[in-house]
Order: structure tokens, then C-alpha cells, then sequence
């Protein structure tokens, strides 16, 4: 696991276990820290424990082992009301009996702030959002966007230097969702906050955050920036979870030079990055993302090993092309080309070669 | 959009419609007007709606709404005193009740008729059991009356027999009143059918027929004959000439001999005219009594002007009486007035249930409240669990509940038992918590709880624990993230739960009568006993219109403070 | 009066004519009665031997008679008449008869005579209290105490008035939640002679003076509505003594041995029977007439006593009176007639409360709250 330590950490998980029934564990030695500022994802599939650490950050879920630790405190004991943390919930969790502008006014009135104070900082907090006419409204009357961004300006407007978001944009459609993405990060980037963001969906997370952590099986499976996180996936399950793949199971035959030869259970052999591979006869999934396949032999270096393929289907997507071949016995296998004119459109039947560079196929663990 | 190519027309709507202002109104494909189909189509949609509901709303209009318009109407309905006493109370309308004096004697006669036709009819104790209601003794005095109706007017028959022995010889009267092919085709019938050992048999099936000519000459005697004949042929099963008439026959032919001329009388020729016309001249023989007398004889009742003022106020067929006796005001010949001091009891019992149905209430929400709060949030199994624990008592018998309790809080009870070992009573100061408003508030509270929790467990189902997540997490203690947040969105199940406790709890009457004591009880004990026991519908009636109203008002009060739209009972 | 009696038998005749003509008769027959052990001791001593008797016949039992007046008048409003033979107390008999809801009757038609030859009028004699009104048996609203509840060396009691008495025999006592007996009682011990109760009650001088005496107790008293509360009430211990039927104070201490004592004293005797409902169709009064001419005579209603500790209504059952049919114990010392227990009694007065009930239950419910 990579620790970053390099900031002085504001939030900090060290070995923090979470079990319901005291037989399994949902989270497993979970060690995290983060700086001051940062906006960090939390990402993986349901069931992996991400929400339960979001919880256990905002305090409605406790440790059972372990300590968390905000702005170098341990706020293992202190009740959420007390930590100053802002949330935004999934379905927004707005009070449905009070106004927006009282929904706002609710953080602020149990910090006993004055009259005037609030209303200067309920204003600031809707405009920020781009909702300042909506005060007077009701939860109910607003579009699930709408309610969001109030979502939003309410877990901002008592100012808290951490926030924690829970999947927030899960209900809403595609394009909305897009808009806020980008709103969310503006501000986040704008006021310095740090969020610690929990979504399934894994374009937010590349998208919006600086670090994403890949969640599975209660561990990290990789904490990385999103760039890294996608060329360089340290386990087949980030491989597989981030963005589209091609696996091919095999067994390694060679690791010399940095490069690792590999023989595919149909004989074939190819060439790969070792990963977390390390010796030889070891089963290993090679995992080729789809863009860097390369269906042009002259492309290639001469002595690289190619595959031989045949075109299921050929599926015109506007900016790319999509081909789905046959390899190594497999059917899903699929490739994505930049529509240009040099690219042929592969016709159903036709029988292609196709090789890709050796640093673009990495051999991960079976 | 809107003007999406018809395929089968290739027209556009913006065509069609040009078109449509051209020729008038909208045409549908079959070329009526899309209006009337629409409306065909609407109708057959709506008739199958009714259909639907139809069995609920016969339902509902037979067992719930006409039994409430039954009692409604039945709180002032009054009918029976001008129904069984019409020239009673006709006459009794030129009577002043508070001038002391007794009515005329053309009353006490009107009411010799009305008494005789409602004995013949056996209903002249119904009317006692109602006058009763509002005057003590009613009741037996016309029992008491009823039972020798019939001789209040017996001096008349008497006068008629020593004037002339053949007035009451058998077969005079028939022959003097009746047509005689009539009489002699009842006689002969009632060879054929005799009467059995124990008297009666058939009924003779042909109605009574009176002589020609004997109705002008004797209107009124000629009246009541056959008022009489027809009630002893059908009740009795007797045929003319059979019986003796009632007395008050002899008091009707006095009078009409006493009008008829003595010319007219000669010129009549039917059976009997010489016995008519020779008892005519020896009428100033005859020795006339006061039938207002005779009644006094009867029953001295019918000397007490208060008597007759009370038939007289109650003679309409609408009363307020009920309802004024319903809030312990009474109507007699003085107008309107406060009962007794010691006799109100219904402005204590309504102000008493009102009270005591709100304390159970109340306890209802103290105490279901939080278990409420359990059931919503608690794992599904354990919930369950608790859920079957809050419905276990509707799987008991009422009885067997209120019982139970009785053997709890009883004074020798299990409560009081623990309490003196536990030594925080003495033995000789044993707590008293049944028999009194306690006992009631306990059983009844533990009875209805289950109608407060269900409708504030729906509710609490529907609020997702993230908005006290969410308060918690804006810095509300938990204190006032409940207060702020979720008890404001539990108001629609406290207000459901509310209006069905409260009304089932004004309503109650099983649990009070075994429970209450005197100081327990609810009105609505006081209504079973007047439907059950005293019988007094129209008061149960007023009383339980009251009741409803008062809910009613409480319901509309609740809307505007609250909001109906603020209940809910279930998601 | 020749015309009156006729009218007074009018619809008697109509009713006692059946049995003469015995034509059809129908084959079911819903009898309504109390339920317990007063509706056992009736299905044991006639409906079981008459059914035995008319194999054919069956008969359905309604637990009705507490609220058998309003569903009388229900079911006649309705036009529906579904019993055949309702088992009422007498004033309700005579309620039933005044709204016209019970069938007038003839006793020497309708009934058979006494096996000694009395005809029903003088067997019955005074008991007859309506002219729907067919008695059974003679019970009583009396005393009862526990003698292990009074205080030390205080003497047994021996008259009603030991019920007043709080300074002698402290401690709850149970009574009836309505005026009838208690206001009797009361006035009785506060010096009114026996045969003045009624003409003093009639006078609201009169209630006033009876609630104050029972204002004197009523700190101390437990109403009750039902005839199972007293016994239960003083097996527990709630009381030291309580007014309740005595056909339930025997089987608390027959049949359950509860230590009990009966206080006779002042037992006022009230009568239960049958109503036939007016309006059957004649194959249900024929009937009904049948069953009644044989469940009223001398042996049935003497047989009855075997079950229940009730006097029979007729003075001829009397002497057959003999042993509980399951105790096995002399029934004769146990019932409400016999003459060691009728020294001081008072006979309920059906016309009086009749016309006064309604007044004064106002009153003494008004009485009860305050």
C-alpha cells in the first residue's frame, strides 16, 4: 500500500477494522491519510466497504479496531454532531418540512449564530450553487438537481474543512450529473476544502479526484492518482474495475530484461510487462486496455509477437470504432480505434493480426 | 414536435386543425365529434369505476350512513304522541297549561276515543313508556287506564240498559247498526265456523257494513261501531252480534240522540227505529256523567294539570326534548329550563369523556411513541418480533383484557401484592387503582395503544434515518436533530393515530362499565344503557348525535390547526 | 265488565286457541336465556326432556337476555322476529308488554294447571306481574359477607343494615350501579317501615333522603353491573360484603367453597320468566305454546331447583323441591322462599319502578359522579 506521507496529514485511517457480527470483517486493515485540501475518492464496487468507512469518518459508524484520526485528533469517541464535518447524502436528506433557506439556517442555527449572520451566509451559500431564488422553496418543489446543489450549499455553509459526499450524484441522470461533477470539483478546488468522496461509478472518480482509492473485499487495492490508477493498474482487479480491458489467462514463461513472456492457455505466446508477476511457470491475467491494441503490423516493432484474430462485429461509435475479435479462444475480445482515415473498417469474418507494445500489456495476478 | 406527420394521413396536426377551424368542432377518425367520443369514452370508464365501488357503497350507505340518518332523525322525532292521541292533542291546542284549570270535557271525551282505539290497538303503553320519559307515572297511568278503559264511559251503557232493558239484549245493536244481509250472512258463516274451545277460530274475511242510512242519522255512534266491529272481526276473530261493544259507543249514541231531531228520527224506517225514537223522548231521564270525572276515577293522574301540560309540549311530531334532555335541560309547560341540580349527569359524563379520551390519548403517544421508534428502526427480525408483541392484544378477547386488568390493580391485586412486599406500600394503604379514572386510563391506554403505534410506525417507516444523519452531521446534538428534524416529519403519524384513538376512546363503553367505577365511566355508558335498558332511543339518539358532532368539531378544529392533510396511516 | 274482559283476553284467545287446534307446528324453536348455569338448570330440567319427547324438534340457544329488551324492539322495527321464547326478568317482561313487543296471554289457557288441580291464575297467583309475563322461578338480590373479614370480635350480622353500618363492619362493600333495592335499603335503615319504602320513595323528599343515607357509605362502596363481580370481588378480599343474586352466592359457597355467609335479611325476591315475542308465525306459536304448557308445569319447574338454587314459580313445585343434582345436597334450605330465609323480605315493586326508574336512575347516577 502506498502511504502518502509527504503533507501533513489531515485525515488519517491506521489499522481500522469495522465488523457488524464479530465474525467477518467488512473493513480489513484499512490504512489511509490524506492532506489538507485534497479530494480523494473512494471507489469500488457495493459491498466494499467504502460507505462503512465514509461512515466511520462522519462518526455514525464506530471502529472496532483501530483509530482515525482528523487534523492529527483521534475522533474515534467524538459523537458526529461534535466533528464539524460536512455531508451530502445520496438522496440529499434535505429536511422535507422546512424551507431551503431553513435548511440552510439549520447548521448554522445550532451553532448559535446570530440572525443577520445567517442570512449573509445562507445567501452567500445558494448563490454559490446558483440557487439564490429558491429560499423560499420546499424541498418537494425542486428537481432532484435542485435539491442536490441545496444538499451541497447546506453541507457548505457552516464551513467545514472537511466533506464527506455518499454517492451524491447516484439518482440523477447522465448529463445533470455531468454539470455537477464539474461543479462539485470547482468548488472543492475554490474554497480548499478536503472531500472525501464515495461513488461506484468509476468516470467520476477519474474525473473529479485527485486520488482515487480502489476499494474491494474491505482493503484499498490501490490509492493513486487517476492517471496511474488507469495505465497502471497494480492488481487485476483495478485493471479489470477501471475503465475497459482485455484479460487473457496464461502462464509465464520468461521474465528477463523487464519484459516477461507469456503462453496463453492456447499456446500463443506474447510479450508483457511483469506486474506482480515474479517467476516463472506463475499464472498470470494479462490485462491490454482496448485503445492501445494495434491492429496495424507495420505499427509494430518487427520482432513483437502477434495474435492472430478474426472480426465478430465492427461497431461504428461516431469519434471511435469498435471491433470485437475473436483471440486466444476468447470472443470478447475488443479493440478501440480512433475513427480516422487511415483506419480500415474491419468487416465481420476478415482475418487480422494484432500485437500491441510490451509496456502496454501487463501481467497482473491470476 | 407538434406537428408530427399523422402516418396514416400524411396530414399534420397543424392541417388538421386549420381544417377543424374551418368546419367547427374537432372531429375523430370515425367523424363524430372528438368530444362526444371522448365523453362515450369517459362514461364507460367511469360506469366500470362505480361498479367497482358499488358493493363498498351500498355497503356503506346501509350499515353506515342510514343508521346514522336513523339517528339522527330518530333524536327529534316525536310522532307517537299525536299518533296515538290525534284528537287528544287537537283539542289540546285551545288548552292553556298554565292556567291551572283542567282541559274540557270535549278533551277528556277525545281522549276516551283516542285511549280505547290505541287499547284496541295495544299501544297505548309505548306511549306511556315515552310520556314517561319526561314525567314519572306516565307510564302507570295509562296502564292503569288502558286496563279500565273501558269503564270510564260504562255509565252510559248503564243509563241506556235502565232506559230500556233491550239495549242490552243480544242481537239489538247488530240489528240497529249493521246491514242486515251482512248480519245474516256473518251469523250463517259462523254456524258453519264455529268458535273452538278456547273461543276464536277463522276470521269471518268479509269487513263490516253498516245499515243504510244509520251513518247520517248517527254519525259518530255509526263511527266508532265500525271502527269496533273491524277490530273485534280481525283481533278477535269474532263476528257481529258476538260481542258488546266498547262503552264508549253508548257515550257516542247518547250524544248523537242528543243532536238528532226528533223528525229526522221518525222518518228513519231501519231495524231498531222505535227503540231509537222512543229512547230519544226518554233522554231527559237520562243521567250524564263527566267522562273528565270518570277519568279521575280511573286514575287520579288525570286530574294534575302537569299531566296534561306535559302531553300537550310533546304533542308535536319534532321535539327538542331529547337534545335538551341530552345536555341536561328539560322543556316542560314553562319553555326551557335547567334539570335539577341533582339530576344533570350528561354535562359531567361529556366533559368527562372528552377529558379522559384525551389523557388516554395522550398516554397513547407517550407511550407508543417510542416503540414506535423501535419498530421503524430496529433489524426486520427483531421488529417483527416486537410487531407481533404490539398486535398480541387483539388476538385476546376485550374482556378477557379489561379482566385482567381488573386482577391487576385491584386493591388484593398482583400491582398492589409487589408494591406491599416491595414495602413501598403498607399493607393497610393499598393503592385503589381500579374502579376510578386511573383504571380506566390504564386498560384503555393498553387497549388502544395498538392504534397509535401502527399509524406512527407506518410513518416512521417512510423517514430514512440519513435525515438524523444528515442534522448530526450539521451539528445537532441528538437531542435536537430528533426534536428539529424528526419529530416535526412523526406529526402526520401522531395525528392519525390521534384522531383513531381518540375516537375509538370516546366511544368506548365495554372497558369503562368493568372498569370505571363511578368515576370512570363515559357517556357512552350512559347511551348503551338507554338503548338497552331504559329503552330511551330518542335520548341515546340525541346523545350520540351530540358525541358525533363533537367529534366532528374536534375534526374540523384539528384540520385547521393541523391540517388533514398532515395525517397519514400508512407510506 | 263483560266488554273489559273481553278486551283483556283479546289477544289471548288468539294465541290460546293453537294448542286446540294443534295444526302445524315448526320444527326449530330459538330460545333465548342468560347463558351459565341459570340457562343449564333450564336445558336440563325441560328443554332436554321435551326434546326427548319431540325427537324431531331442535332448538337453538341465544345468550341474549341481558339486552333482550332492545333487540326485541330491534327486531320488531326490523320486522324480523328471530326468537321464538325470550327468558327475561319481570320488569323487563313488563317493558316488552308495554312497547307491544310481548304477546298477552291468558294463564288458565295457556298454562296447565297445578298437578294438584290449582289452575295456573292462582298456582302463579301474584307472580303473574304482566299479561306477558309466564314466571319460572323466584330469585332474590341479597346479602352476602365473609365472617374471616370482620373485625375481631365483632358480632355476625344479621340485618341489611349491617351494610350502613361502617363504624361496626368497616371495610369495601359491593353494590349494585342502580337504584333499585339500594334505595329501598337505605330507607329501610334509616327508620322507614317496610311496608312505607315505596309511598316515601315516590316523593323526591323521599330519593333525597335514601341517597343521603347511601351517601353516608359511598366513599366505601364498589359498584358493580354484573352478578359475577360481587362473589369474585369477596373471594379475593376487595370486600368485606356485597349485595348480589342468591343463586350466585350459592355456588360460590356450594359449588366452590368459598367461605362465605349469607345475610337473608331484607332479600328483596324479584321474578324471572318467559315473553313470547308478539308477531311469530303461527307454526313458531304453536310451537312455542307446546314447549311452554310443558316447561311450566308443577314437575319442570320443580325439577329446575335441582340445578340452580331458584324457587320455583308455582306454589305447587314447592313440595317436590329435593336434592341438587350433583351436590346432592337438600335444595329446600337454599332457596330464597324457604321460611328460615324469608323471615324479613321485600318484594320488588314492578309498578313503582316502572313508572320512577327513569327519573330516579337519573338521579342516582347524577348522585354517582358528583
Amino acid at each position: 500500500m502506498p502511504q502518502d506521507q509527504s503533507n501533513a496529514a489531515f485525515v488519517e485511517f491506521e489499522r481500522v477494522q469495522k465488523s457488524y457480527d464479530g465474525e467477518s470483517l467488512v473493513v480489513k486493515d484499512l490504512n489511509l491519510s490524506m492532506p489538507k485540501g485534497e479530494f480523494l475518492t473512494m471507489l469500488g464496487p457495493s459491498g466494499s466497504g467504502k460507505t462503512t468507512c465514509l461512515m466511520m469518518l462522519a462518526g455514525f459508524e464506530t471502529a472496532t479496531t483501530g483509530e482515525i484520526r482528523l487534523d492529527g485528533q483521534p475522533i474515534n469517541n467524538i459523537p458526529p454532531h461534535k466533528r464539524g464535518i460536512g455531508m451530502v447524502f445520496q438522496n440529499y436528506a434535505l429536511f422535507p418540512h422546512m424551507t431551503v433557506a431553513e435548511n440552510l439556517s439549520f447548521p448554522l442555527e445550532v451553532r448559535k449564530m446570530g440572525k443577520s449572520d445567517r442570512e449573509a451566509k445562507i445567501k452567500r451559500a445558494l448563490d454559490m450553487v446558483q440557487m439564490g431564488d429558491f429560499g423560499g422553496r420546499r424541498p418537494a418543489q425542486l428537481s432532484g438537481g435542485q435539491q442536490q446543489r441545496i444538499a451541497l450549499a447546506r453541507a457548505l455553509v457552516f464551513e467545514p474543512e472537511l466533506v464527506l459526499m455518499d454517492e451524491p450524484l447516484g439518482a440523477l441522470d447522465k448529463q445533470l450529473r455531468e454539470t455537477l461533477q464539474f461543479e462539485i470539483t470547482r468548488l472543492a478546488h475554490d474554497l480548499g476544502i478536503t472531500v472525501v468522496y464515495v461513488t461506484h461509478d468509476q468516470t467520476e472518480a477519474l474525473t473529479m479526484s485527485d486520488r482515487v482509492a480502489v476499494f474491494d473485499d474491505g482493503r484499498i487495492q490501490q490509492l493513486a492518482a487517476p492517471d496511474e490508477l488507469y495505465e497502471s493498474p497494480q492488481n487485476s482487479f483495478v485493471a479489470q474495475f477501471i475503465g475497459e480491458n482485455n484479460t487473457l489467462a496464461g502462464t509465464v514463461k520468461e521474465i528477463r530484461n523487464g519484459l516477461a513472456t507469456v503462453e496463453l492457455d492456447g499456446g500463443e505466446i506474447i510479450d508483457c510487462k511483469p506486474v506482480n508477476v515474479s517467476e516463472v511457470g506463475e499464472r498470470t491475467l494479462v490485462s491490454i486496455r482496448p485503445e492501445r491494441v494495434e491492429t496495424n503490423r507495420e505499427r509494430l516493432s518487427p520482432d513483437a509477437h502477434t495474435l492472430k484474430a478474426e472480426v465478430l462485429e465492427f461497431i461504428y461509435m461516431g469519434d471511435i470504432f469498435r471491433t470485437r475479435l475473436r483471440v486466444a479462444g476468447r470472443d470478447d475480445f475488443i479493440v478501440k480505434t480512433r475513427n480516422a482515415p487511415d483506419q480500415p473498417r474491419l468487416k465481420p469474418g476478415t482475418q487480422i493480426e494484432i500485437g500491441w507494445l510490451p509496456e502496454d500489456c501487463r501481467a497482473l495476478d491470476a | 414536435m407538434a406537428d408530427a406527420i399523422d402516418t396514416n394521413t400524411g396530414t399534420t396536426r397543424a392541417d388538421r386543425r386549420a381544417e377543424a377551424a374551418d368546419t367547427g368542432p374537432v372531429l375523430a377518425s370515425d367523424g363524430t365529434p372528438l368530444k362526444a367520443s371522448l365523453r362515450r369514452a369517459l362514461r364507460a370508464q367511469k360506469l366500470r369505476a362505480l361498479m367497482l365501488v358499488a358493493p363498498l357503497l351500498v355497503f356503506i350507505l346501509v350499515t353506515f350512513v342510514a343508521p346514522i340518518a336513523d339517528m339522527l332523525f330518530r333524536s327529534v322525532e316525536n310522532q307517537i304522541v299525536s299518533q296515538t292521541l290525534p284528537r287528544t292533542t287537537a283539542e289540546l291546542q285551545g288548552w292553556e297549561s298554565d292556567s291551572g284549570d283542567l282541559p274540557s270535557e270535549d278533551t277528556y271525551r277525545a281522549l276516551l276515543t283516542d285511549l280505547t282505539l290505541a287499547v284496541a290497538a295495544n299501544t297505548h303503553t309505548r306511549l306511556g313508556s315515552r310520556l314517561n320519559y319526561e314525567q314519572s307515572g306516565m307510564s302507570s297511568i295509562f296502564r292503569q287506564t288502558g286496563r279500565n278503559i273501558d269503564d270510564v264511559a260504562a255509565p252510559y251503557l248503564d243509563n241506556f240498559e235502565a232506559l230500556d232493558p233491550r239495549w242490552v239484549e243480544p242481537g239489538t245493536l247488530a240489528a240497529l247498526m249493521t246491514d242486515p244481509d251482512y248480519f245474516a250472512a256473518a251469523r250463517a258463516w259462523r254456524e258453519e265456523n264455529p268458535v273452538g274451545p278456547f273461543g276464536g277460530g277463522a276470521t269471518y274475511d268479509q269487513p263490516i257494513r253498516l245499515n243504510p242510512g244509520i251513518g247520517e242519522l248517527l254519525p259518530s255512534a255509526a263511527a266508532i261501531f265500525r271502527d269496533w266491529a273491524e277490530y273485534v272481526r280481525v283481533e278477535n276473530s269474532a263476528v257481529v252480534g258476538d260481542e258488546e261493544p266498547w262503552s264508549l259507543f253508548y257515550l257516542r249514541l247518547y250524544q248523537d240522540l242528543l243532536n238528532v231531531s226528533e223528525a229526522d228520527l221518525g222518518a228513519y224506517d231501519g231495524p231498531q227505529s222505535d227503540l231509537l225514537l222512543e229512547t230519544k223522548r226518554m233522554l231527559d231521564q237520562f243521567q250524564p256523567v263527566s267522562i273528565r270525572d270518570r277519568f279521575i276515577e280511573v286514575d287520579a293522574g288525570w286530574g294534575n294539570p302537569d299531566i296534561w301540560a306535559t302531553i300537550k309540549v310533546y304533542s308535536p311530531s319534532y321535539t327538542s326534548g331529547y337534545f335538551l334532555n341530552a345536555v341536561d335541560m328539560q322543556l316542560n309547560a314553562e319553555g326551557v329550563s335547567m334539570q335539577p341540580e341533582d339530576e344533570r349527569i350528561y354535562g359531567i359524563l361529556f366533559k368527562r369523556t372528552m377529558f379522559m379520551s384525551l389523557m388516554i390519548t395522550g398516554s397513547c403517544i407517550l407511550l407508543g411513541y417510542p416503540i414506535a421508534w423501535l419498530l421503524a428502526n430496529l433489524p426486520m427480525r427483531t421488529a417483527n418480533l416486537l410487531m407481533i408483541l404490539v398486535l398480541l392484544p387483539f388476538w385476546t378477547s376485550l374482556l378477557v383484557r379489561t379482566s385482567a386488568w381488573k386482577v391487576m390493580l385491584q386493591q388484593q391485586g398482583v400491582i398492589n401484592d409487589i408494591l406491599v412486599w416491595l414495602g413501598v406500600v403498607g399493607d393497610e394503604s393499598r393503592l385503589i387503582m381500579i374502579n376510578n379514572q386511573f383504571g380506566t386510563i390504564v386498560a384503555m391506554t393498553h387497549i388502544l395503544l395498538p392504534f397509535m403505534i401502527l399509524p406512527l410506525y407506518s410513518v416512521m417507516q417512510t423517514i430514512p434515518p440519513s435525515y438524523l444523519r444528515a442534522a448530526k452531521s450539521l451539528g445537532a446534538t441528538p437531542f435536537t436533530a430528533f426534536w428539529r428534524v424528526y419529530f416535526p416529519q412523526s406529526v402526520p403519524g401522531i395525528g392519525a393515530g390521534s384522531i383513531l384513538v381518540f375516537i375509538l376512546a370516546i366511544g368506548y363503553y365495554i372497558t369503562p362499565e368493568i372498569v370505571g367505577g363511578t368515576s370512570g365511566t363515559f357517556i357512552s355508558n350512559r347511551i348503551a344503557y338507554h338503548i338497552s335498558s331504559s329503552l330511551n332511543w330518542g335520548l341515546a339518539a340525541a346523545l350520540g348525535s351530540i358525541l358525533l358532532g363533537a367529534v366532528l368539531i374536534l375534526y374540523w378544529a384539528y384540520d385547521r390547526i393541523v391540517g388533514i392533510d398532515n395525517v397519514k396511516l400508512g407510506g | 265488565m263483560k266488554a273489559a274482559s273481553f278486551l283483556m283476553t283479546g289477544t289471548a284467545m288468539a294465541l290460546a286457541m293453537t294448542p286446540a287446534l294443534a295444526q302445524e307446528m315448526s320444527t326449530d324453536m330459538t330460545i333465548v336465556s342468560w347463558g351459565g348455569a341459570y340457562q343449564n338448570s333450564q336445558n336440563e330440567a325441560y328443554v332436554k326432556p321435551y326434546l326427548e319427547m319431540n325427537p324431531d324438534v331442535s332448538v337453538t340457544w341465544d345468550e341474549s337476555s341481558n339486552e333482550a329488551v332492545a333487540k326485541l324492539r330491534a327486531m320488531n322495527e326490523a320486522g324480523n322476529i328471530t326468537w321464538d321464547l325470550v327468558d327475561v326478568v319481570a320488569s323487563d317482561a313488563i317493558r316488552l308488554c308495554d312497547e307491544g313487543l310481548a304477546l298477552e296471554y291468558n294463564p288458565d289457557q295457556l298454562l296447565v294447571p297445578g298437578d294438584d288441580g290449582t289452575p295456573a291464575s292462582e298456582d302463579f297467583g301474584d307472580l303473574i306481574v304482566s299479561d306477558c309475563f309466564i314466571p319460572q322461578i323466584v330469585y332474590s338480590t341479597t346479602a352476602a359477607y365473609r365472617p374471616d373479614l370482620l373485625p375481631e370480635g365483632a358480632p355476625a350480622p344479621t340485618s341489611i343494615c349491617a351494610m350502613f353500618d361502617l363504624e361496626t363492619y368497616p371495610g369495601k362493600r359491593t353494590l349494585e350501579r342502580r337504584p333499585i333495592n339500594n334505595m329501598e335499603w337505605a330507607l329501610y335503615c334509616d327508620g322507614v317501615a317496610k311496608d312505607e319504602i315505596y309511598d316515601v320513595l315516590g316523593t323526591p323528599e323521599g330519593q333525597d333522603r335514601a341517597l343521603a343515607k347511601l351517601d353516608t357509605i359511598k366513599d366505601e362502596v364498589v359498584w358493580w353491573s354484573a352478578a359475577a363481580e360481587p362473589p369474585q370481588l369477596l373471594a379475593d378480599g376487595e370486600i368485606v360484603m356485597g349485595s348480589s343474586y342468591n343463586g350466585r352466592w350459592f355456588s360460590a359457597i356450594e359449588e366452590q367453597d368459598q367461605p362465605f355467609e349469607m345475610l337473608w335479611d331484607m332479600q328483596v325476591f324479584d321474578l324471572d320468566g318467559w315473553i313470547i315475542p308478539a308477531g311469530l308465525e303461527p307454526a313458531a306459536l304453536n310451537r312455542v305454546v307446546d314447549f311452554v304448557r310443558f316447561a311450566t308445569d308443577t314437575q319442570r319447574l320443580a325439577d329446575q331447583a335441582a340445578y340452580i338454587s331458584y324457587g320455583p314459580a308455582r306454589a305447587s313445585s314447592a313440595p317436590l323441591v329435593g336434592e341438587h343434582a350433583e351436590l346432592g345436597i337438600a335444595m329446600g334450605p337454599h332457596m330464597p322462599t324457604d321460611p328460615a330465609n324469608s323471615e324479613n323480605t321485600l318484594l320488588y315493586n314492578y309498578t313503582f319502578w316502572a313508572d320512577y326508574r327513569d327519573d330516579i336512575d337519573a338521579k342516582f347516577q347524577s348522585w354517582l359522579v358528583q
